[in-house]
């Protein structure tokens, strides 16, 4: 008989809060507990996958349901003294929401928790799952004896049938059709299989259900066998899992010992019989004749289907072969009816879905919601956005059969209908986030690796095509791709999808198809102008410091330079792509800070700021500027001088030309005369570095507006052979909203320039205006 | 298992010690365990009151601890919220004041006037 | 069966009589032939390390299945080895989460750390290094297991302290 409790401390076991340290944690509840003599007061369970995984060790206190987080076992005296022993909180461990660093007590007051709708994981977190007494407290095993006792196997089928339950383990495929095909077959033996393959990297859903409820299996495949005429079940694990192995095999002996499993089930005279088999690290017995193949001992390759494994599957005999999430959802179904399952998820896509959240997402682990829920709200709401405020660039779902979804589909509803037309698919459930530092075409290579070593080899499409696809891929990422190599890439694409063997060879160009889709300019990029904009392809990178510089400056040879104090080498290296360091110095908006590697350890370099200390040492650039080619006094007119026609004027005088710069304006410098305040570069800094250009032979006329003052043929008359057209985009694009012409209200731009020649503008007695950019 | 009514005795049993992780208390019983509650002998009340809510069967009240509400000189401290009623407070409350509150309040539904404090 | 064994195998004359036995107690107590194939592979890497061919021509006897079966099931699985194994296998994910989140850099730092390239042993037969991919703990990425020991969050600086708890 269980004790009564005035408290309970739960623990999650679930793996990852396991390798963060649970055990450790336990060990130290067991001894303070018992030190302050609480014992008999407190109870201490450990149950499976609480699903938070980011912030393990988790610890859960009732009644109060308070909610822990990140327990360390130094924490665990404190706990039992103030929150057990005198009833007072510790806050210090409490949750914190990432955008605000607010502090939420109560876990269903976290929306992690509080926005899901759990079926499947019903029990996980709350039940201890070594112990079936505890299962059954919950209602299991209730929904067998139920079928047992009072349906026929018909009405078993009819009610999956009325839920809407659809395959989870990827394909999606109407399980009560499955059940029924099955049922159909005459004759035995007949078997229930249990896909545990689990092989999509970044899907871990079937592995908490195994170590958190594996009685909900269980009783899942023994329902399943009574529906069809099995009496012999198969759970297929992966070896990667050992402790869902260890889990399972306990229950499966609990539920023996309980007559709960084996012969004349709940005096019905119905006999059903689990046995696991362990996979060895194939991904491709993820498909279900592989599967099934390898639970004959042989090699896993797949084969043609039709005959569908319903018809002839293990051993030649009919089969339902079924993923864990799909049996997880079967005991709620049967006990409460198909049409409380329907009343969840959409149209097409009832009920609800596991998803495991991974990658650079602030709240990763597993959630569970209706079908039909945003992505975005999964992502941001549930997940809690990207961390290190890095900025989101696309959520890939459906593993390497799968496909990506950029920030402009935030808003798709998440079911087996929505997914496809976007090229990806709902797969098992991984999502893994990624921000700005992912490349995509790096991606899809990934996956091609993947997926190239994966295949089994049985079928030429998929064992010789994604090799070459992934050939193609690799040029690409180390700069040698050609656009023939993009056409080549979706052709062999569209044939393998349609030739392959099995779902592996068919969804393998999907991640390819999918990046090329939403982020072709990526792949462009990398073709045509060998750069990796995330900074990931080591082979056409130098740092991803100077890859994010617009102008390619090498930051790393000026700051070394600077490091050992030869600051005029540092600015020699500067002035070969950026004549302006003084200036960028005060108003770049430097991005080279945003991808500095160091940013990982304690924080960027001050790129910026020893850029505008070395420039500033000197006010004279004559000798550090690259070596002048010989004149070949040829004139070039260049109209504006802007910082465009001020950098184009610097180089072509470099190259050996005549340059003349013509300015409309009083001042050179365009936009960094007349828009960017005083206050932010000083124009005494601004005449520093273009006078530097003058000294270097570069003539600037200001006051001459080409084309009012002086035409095109005139300067033709006067020998210039070539024009750079650098006027500016000044004019700008007023919002169309209400108000926008009243008085009061000015262009950005017009504001500026009219603050820059400082002269007094209206900003009325309030000091009420709307400025536009 | 023979029969669904074996599995649902199992069940009822079990779960009266799983029903602290509902959330759903129809009564709340908070004892002050601040260091002056505890050396007047909070703990024993604790047992007791803890003794005699399984005596009687009930579990479908939470009893939970709290510090020190400053009135030292009264404590033991029990304060008795029942759902829809205004929160009752006792003071010292011994072991024997503590099943008398379970079976009068929290059983038979009157508070205790004799021990309420003030 | 022994004798000739010890001088074709790489176990230094560890093994012996009794480890021989268990793993044919272990196959007596499943059926012959190919049903039980994969789980008795698996059990004798388990006992062995790995599984050389001499261990395929004995459980190809004891099934009653040709040799090259065997052979086909071993090589078509990741997971079963026909190189001896370290005392302590270090596996690396390389699955999607840990992926982006730095897992090649860790593989790459493990690699110079021991000298050794993935799929390789110490010449001590301290460590072997592995990939798999996910062992489904991708809350913690980046990941990786030594022997059934899930370690989370590694970094090229964690490497030291996780190997050295591992004689």
């Amino acid at each position: 008989m269980k004790k009564a409790f005035r408290a309970q401390v739960l623990l999650c076991a679930g793996g990852a809060c396991i390798s963060s340290g649970t055990e450790s944690v336990r060990d130290a509840f067991q001894r303070e507990l018992g030190e302050q003599q609480l014992n008999e007061e407190v109870g201490l369970i450990t149950t499976g996958c609480m699903g938070m995984c980011e912030v393990g060790p988790i610890v859960v206190i009732y009644p109060e349901g308070v909610f822990y987080q990140k327990v360390k076992s130094e924490d665990v005296a404190e706990i039992v003294k103030e929150h057990l022993l005198k009833g007072r909180v510790v806050q210090r461990l409490f949750y914190k929401k990432p955008s605000t660093q607010e502090l939420v007590q109560a876990m269903n007051e976290i929306d992690f928790f509080r926005l899901q709708e759990k079926i499947a994981l019903r029990n996980c977190g709350n039940i201890d799952p070594e112990d079936i007494r505890e299962y059954i407290a919950a209602g299991g095993y209730e929904a067998l004896g139920k079928a047992l006792t009072n349906m026929a196997p018909p009405q078993v089928v009819e009610q999956i049938t009325v839920s809407g339950l659809r395959g989870r383990g990827g394909a999606g495929f109407p399980t009560g059709i499955k059940w029924r095909a099955t049922a159909d077959q005459p004759g035995k033996p007949k078997y229930v299989v249990c896909n545990a393959d689990e092989g999509d990297p970044g899907a871990f859903m079937d592995r908490s259900l195994l170590e958190g409820d594996p009685h909900s299996l269980i009783e899942a495949m023994t329902i399943c066998g009574y529906a069809v005429g099995a009496n012999q079940g198969f759970v297929y694990v992966r070896a990667e899992y050992p402790l869902a192995i260890q889990r399972l095999e306990k229950a499966l002996t609990q539920a023996r010992e309980m007559g709960l499993l084996g012969k004349n089930l709940f005096s019905s005279g119905f006999d059903f019989n689990i046995e696991i088999r362990m996979g060895a690290g194939a991904f491709v017995c993820g498909e279900e004749t592989a599967l099934m193949h390898s639970i004959e001992g042989r090699r896993g390759e797949p084969r043609p289907k039709p005959p569908f494994p319903a018809v002839k599957g293990l051993f030649d005999r009919p089969t339902v072969l079924n993923n864990v999430e799909t049996f997880a959802n079967v005991p709620y179904i049967v006990l409460n009816g198909g049409m409380a399952y329907a009343r969840l998820g959409t149209e097409k896509s009832k009920g609800t879905k596991v998803f495991a959240l991974a990658g650079d997402v602030n709240n990763t682990g597993l959630v569970e919601v209706p079908m039909g829920m945003p992505l975005g709200t999964i992502v941001y709401d549930l997940g809690g956005g990207i961390p290190n405020g890095k900025k989101f660039k696309a959520v890939q779902i459906g593993g390497p059969s799968g496909g990506c979804i950029p920030a402009a589909h935030l808003n798709t509803p998440v079911t087996y209908e929505s997914l496809p037309q976007l090229g990806a698919i709902m797969g098992s459930g991984g999502l893994v986030v990624m921000n700005e530092d992912t490349c995509m075409v790096d991606l899809a290579r990934y996956f091609l690796e993947f997926i190239a070593e994966e295949s089994c080899g049985k079928c030429t499409p998929c064992r010789v095509g994604t090799r070459v696809m992934l050939e193609l891929v690799n040029r690409i990422c180390n700069g040698q791709g050609t656009m023939e190599d993009l056409e080549r890439l979706e052709e062999l694409a569209g044939v393998i999808q349609k030739s392959s063997l099995c779902g592996l060879g068919q969804t393998a160009p999907n991640p390819v198809l999918s990046t090329l889709r939403y982020f072709r300019e990526e792949y462009i990029e990398h073709i045509k102008d060998h750069h990796c904009r995330a900074g990931v392809c080591q082979s056409i990178m130098h740092a991803p410091c100077s890859n994010a510089c617009p102008a390619s400056v090498n930051v790393p040879a000026y700051l070394a330079y600077a490091k050992e104090g030869n600051f005029e080498e540092a600015l020699r290296v500067h002035l070969r792509n950026n004549p302006f360091p003084s200036i960028c110095g005060r108003v770049c908006p430097q991005w080279c800070i945003d991808k500095c590697r160091r940013s990982d350890l304690e924080g960027p370099l001050a790129v910026r700021a020893v850029k505008r200390f070395m420039s500033d040492l000197r006010d004279d650039y004559s000798e550090l500027y690259p070596a002048k080619v010989p004149a070949n006094n040829r004139k070039v007119a260049v109209i504006g001088a802007g910082p465009a026609g001020l950098s184009c004027g610097y180089y072509l005088v470099l190259l050996g030309y005549d340059v003349t710069v013509f300015e409309r304006r009083e001042e050179s410098g365009g936009l960094m005369r007349y828009a960017i305040p005083d206050y932010r570069l000083p124009r005494k800094i601004l005449a520093k570095e273009i006078s530097n250009l003058e000294r270097l032979g570069l003539k600037i006329k200001t006051g001459v507006a080409v084309g009012r003052d002086i035409s095109m043929a005139d300067l033709r008359a006067q020998g210039f052979e070539a024009f750079f057209m650098s006027s500016g985009a000044g004019h700008e694009i007023m919002p169309k909203i209400p108000g926008v012409d009243l008085p009061g209200v000015y262009p950005g731009t017009a504001f500026l320039e009219q603050a820059a020649r400082s002269q007094p503008m209206n900003v009325g007695r309030r000091r009420r205006s709307g400025i536009c950019c | 298992m023979k029969n669904l009514d074996e599995l649902r005795k199992i069940r009822d049993e079990v779960r009266k010690s799983m029903e602290i992780r509902s959330g759903n208390h129809r009564a709340k019983i908070v004892v002050g365990m601040g260091t002056c509650g505890i050396a007047a002998g909070a703990r024993e009340t604790m047992q007791a009151l803890m003794g005699e809510l399984e005596q009687a069967g009930i579990n479908d009240v939470a009893v939970t601890a709290t510090g020190c509400a400053g009135f030292c000189e009264r404590e033991p401290l029990v304060d008795v919220e029942i759902a829809g009623q205004p929160a009752v407070r006792y003071g010292k409350v011994d072991a024997a004041a503590a099943r008398k509150i379970v079976q009068e309040h929290i059983v038979g539904g009157r508070k205790v006037d004799s021990l309420v404090f003030g | 069966m022994t004798d000739s064994n010890t001088t074709a195998c790489a176990c230094e004359g560890q093994c012996n009589a009794a480890v021989w036995n268990e793993l044919d107690e272990f196959i007596a107590s499943h059926e012959r032939g190919r049903n039980s194939l994969i789980q008795v592979l698996h059990k004798a890497q388990e006992l062995f390390g790995y599984l050389p061919p001499d261990v395929h021509q004995h459980v190809a006897d004891q099934l009653g299945l040709p040799v090259s079966e065997v052979l086909g099931v071993v090589t078509f699985y990741h997971y079963f080895s026909m190189q001896p194994r370290g005392r302590h296998t270090i596996n690396v994910c390389m699955g999607t989460a840990c992926y982006v989140r730095g897992a090649k850099k860790v593989l790459e730092a493990l690699q110079e750390k021991l000298g050794i390239k993935m799929g390789e042993t110490t010449p001590d037969r301290r460590f072997s290094i592995t990939t798999q991919r996910c062992f489904g703990a991708c809350g913690l990425a980046p990941v990786i297991m030594v022997n059934s020991d899930v370690h989370g969050r590694v970094t090229a600086n964690k490497l030291t302290g996780i190997l050295n708890q591992y004689e």
